[in-house]
């Protein structure tokens, strides 16, 4: 294993679906209910069995809208203004008037959600003003369950592929994807009338503060390969500035987690034990009072259960040491942090890109198509905020079934046999080098100058300084990268995913000249959110060769928010205490 | 530029008595999320030759013969 071989194999299909995490699973599903007689093919950089945000699972839903508890109205009035008003909300709309279906599909597939004494969904408050949080007791077991459908509605499945750049047609339509096994370095090009990228988030682009790569927030493998890939082929990215940061473990840089805690009645302090912040729901304008405190004297930060009962905290130990993030307990168990005695340490994570917990995207309208003609998004890389895993789930349907009606009714457009031999020249290039700079050098020092540079608060003249940086990063990557197995190759393809993504939130944070989204994008030249100029999307994408970023209007919104309802989110700091 | 080997303490660790990769076994290989283990040409059983762990534990959970123990990273430890 490992070693490089050369090869090259076409495939045709009718869907592609690339990420076989938590969205794709469920895009590959529902297009082959939709179309049975179609060829769906995902692509997995690991194995589908274990892969992704949910490899072992999840603890609960974070955003369910479950009747009697919320409506899709009140849904994405939320949302609109936890996410400063920058929101398109027809998707938002659809995936909030969708996702108890979706509930009551995972429900039938042996994936159980918590019920109270009357049989009705157990759902929790977290959020500032709704109710959305959905405890789910066996929730090890999601990947599982998913795995087995896949396998019934007999989804071609293809581990150890990395897609590296999509295929495009004569009129910038989609037309396939070009692939490189992580064991054998053989290429795979598949051509596919229609195309969804469910990559995941962009996670390795900050360097966690313990120095290790893979110490990340989110899974290790989802290295901002899709918002690469979707670059590159032309597509239109937003507000790749409303950066990802989440309150995590120290060090461990996992979630503590309010959201399954939180209900049973811990809460975030200072070291003072005092309570700082009104609400634990992640948003911009909490992470900034958390990084306040932090910096203040006030700081560390703890997540607070000392105070609980004994058994109470035997019930949260059975979720946070069983699921998600298992290894939780081993780490608090190494630093002696019983629940019971001590509260645990938290930090504010490296940044990243991501919808699913911010609003970093590729563009997706309420079908989840991009601008690029065939292909779609779904989960955590599109651009629908605070999506989560529910909404990867709901919005990988509506793109599996949507890409499966439009596959039935086209035909495979051609690509250009350039642009794959271009690809391998690019892909084998540091390979062919005795002796150089390896990959995971390039980085490291990619993912340091990221937190040096970018992390908020953000400087002018700091990020302009990184600008330069990353392009002294590519000439090194270019003139002097060395691989020398398949496996290092892979991470070579990753590095250069994490160097676009630099690239591209450097230029996304300059272009947006105002502060919004609480600490996602503070900007300390221009310290006020400023609605006049920039109450709209950015839009960063490829152009004649150049990144290139403009304006685009929020579109209208479905669900009117009141003048009065606009700042909910604005005063997340406790009053008495400020 | 000429590549040097740093030395490094890896978190994931095999019990290689418990091992059946000699018998065929490759779940921890399979399902590793990072691709990180592998079996030894020399041993015959799982290893882990990259230190690039999540800590995410799949190889330790699917493992038949509860061969796998997921240490914590040392530099977060
Ligand atoms: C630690 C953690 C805890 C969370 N807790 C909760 C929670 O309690 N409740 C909740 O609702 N949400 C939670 N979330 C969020 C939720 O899990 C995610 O929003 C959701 O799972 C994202 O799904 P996805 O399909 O976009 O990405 P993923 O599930 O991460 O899947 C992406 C997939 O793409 C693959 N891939 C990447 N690059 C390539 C490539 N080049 N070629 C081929 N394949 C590729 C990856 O291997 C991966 O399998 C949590 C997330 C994390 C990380
Ligand atoms: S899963 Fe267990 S038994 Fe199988 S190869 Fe890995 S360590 Fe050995
Ligand atoms: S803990 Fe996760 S990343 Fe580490 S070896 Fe096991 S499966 Fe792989």
């Amino acid at each position: 294993m490992d070693e490089i071989k050369s090869g090259l194999t076409e495939v045709v299909c009718d869907v592609l679906v690339i990420g076989g995490g938590t969205a794709g699973p469920m895009a590959a599903y529902k297009a082959k209910r939709h179309s049975p007689g179609a060829r769906v093919v995902l692509l997995e950089k690991a194995n589908v069995k274990r892969s992704g945000a949910i490899a072992m699972g999840m603890d609960g839903l974070n955003n369910a809208v479950v009747p009697g508890y919320a409506t899709p109205e009140q849904y994405t009035k939320e949302i609109t203004i936890a996410n400063d008003g920058i929101c398109d909300q027809a998707p938002v709309y659809k995936y909030a008037s969708r996702c108890f279906k979706i509930i009551q599909e995972l429900d039938g597939f042996g994936i159980k959600f918590q019920k109270n004494e009357n049989g009705d969904f157990d759902v929790k408050k977290v959020h500032h003003l709704g109710s959305y949080v959905l405890p789910m007791p066996n929730g090890d077991t999601v990947k599982k369950a998913l795995y087995r459908q896949l396998r019934r509605e007999k989804v071609l499945i293809s581990n150890r592929y990395m897609a590296t750049r999509l295929l495009t047609g004569r009129d910038g339509q989609i037309a396939g994807a070009i692939a490189v096994n992580t064991r054998n370095a053989e290429f795979l090009v598949l051509r596919a009338k229609t195309v969804i990228l469910c990559a995941g988030a962009a996670g390795r682009l900050g360097l966690p503060q313990s120095g290790y790569l893979w110490g990340t927030y989110e899974n290790a493998t989802n290295s901002g390969d899709g918002y690469a890939m979707a670059y590159h082929a032309g597509a239109a990215l937003a507000n790749l500035e409303c950066y990802q940061i989440n309150p995590l473990i120290k060090d461990y840089n996992g979630p503590a987690c309010a959201y399954v805690a939180g209900p049973f009645g811990a809460y975030t302090t200072n070291s003072e034990g005092n309570r700082f912040i009104e609400c634990d729901y992640w948003s911009g304008q909490m992470m900034q009072e958390f990084y306040s405190e932090l910096q203040s004297g006030k700081g560390p930060v703890f997540l607070k259960l000392n105070h609980l009962h004994s058994d109470t905290i035997g019930k949260i130990e059975a979720v946070l040491h069983q699921v998600e993030r298992p290894s939780r307990g081993r780490f608090h168990e190494n630093r002696g942090t019983n629940y019971r005695e001590r509260m645990i340490e938290m930090h504010i994570s490296e940044i990243g890109f991501c919808s699913g917990h911010s609003a970093s995207g590729v563009y997706v309208d309420e079908f989840a198509r991009t601008t690029v003609s065939g292909l779609y998004a779904a989960g955590d890389m599109a651009s629908v905020p605070h999506n989560y895993m529910l909404g990867a789930f709901t919005n990988g349907a509506v793109a599996g079934e949507h890409a499966a009606e439009v596959a039935v009714n086209i035909d495979l457009a051609d690509y250009n046999a350039a642009d794959v031999v271009r690809e391998q020249q690019r892909v084998l290039a540091a390979t062919r080098r005795e002796d150089g700079i390896p990959p995971n050098q390039l980085e490291y020092k990619t993912r340091r100058f990221v937190n040096d540079y970018l992390q908020p608060p953000k400087v002018t003249a700091k990020m302009k300084l990184g600008q330069a940086r990353f392009a002294e990063i590519r000439e090194d990557m270019e003139s002097a990268m060395v691989v020398r197995d398949a496996h290092e190759l892979m991470r070579s393809l990753e590095a250069a995913s994490i160097l676009d993504c630099a690239e591209m939130a450097a230029f996304a944070s300059l272009f947006r000249t105002e502060s919004r989204w609480g600490l996602y994008h503070h900007r300390v030249e221009y310290p006020e959110k400023n609605d006049d100029d920039w109450l709209c999307h950015s839009i960063l994408r490829k152009r004649d060769g150049r990144m290139i970023a403009e304006k685009r209007p929020v579109a209208p919104y479905i669900v009117p928010i009141d003048e009065s309802e606009r700042s909910a989110y604005d005063s997340q700091r406790i009053r008495q205490h400020a | 530029m000429p590549i040097a080997h740093t030395p490094t303490a890896v978190p994931v660790i095999v019990d290689e008595a418990k091992c059946i990769a000699d018998k065929g076994c490759t779940v921890c290989v399979d399902v590793c999320p990072l691709d990180v283990l592998r079996i030894s040409d020399l041993t015959g059983k799982a290893y882990m030759k990259y230190d690039e762990c999540w800590y995410c534990m799949p190889c330790e959970t699917d493992c038949p013969t509860g061969a796998v123990t997921v240490n914590i990273p040392y530099l977060l430890r």
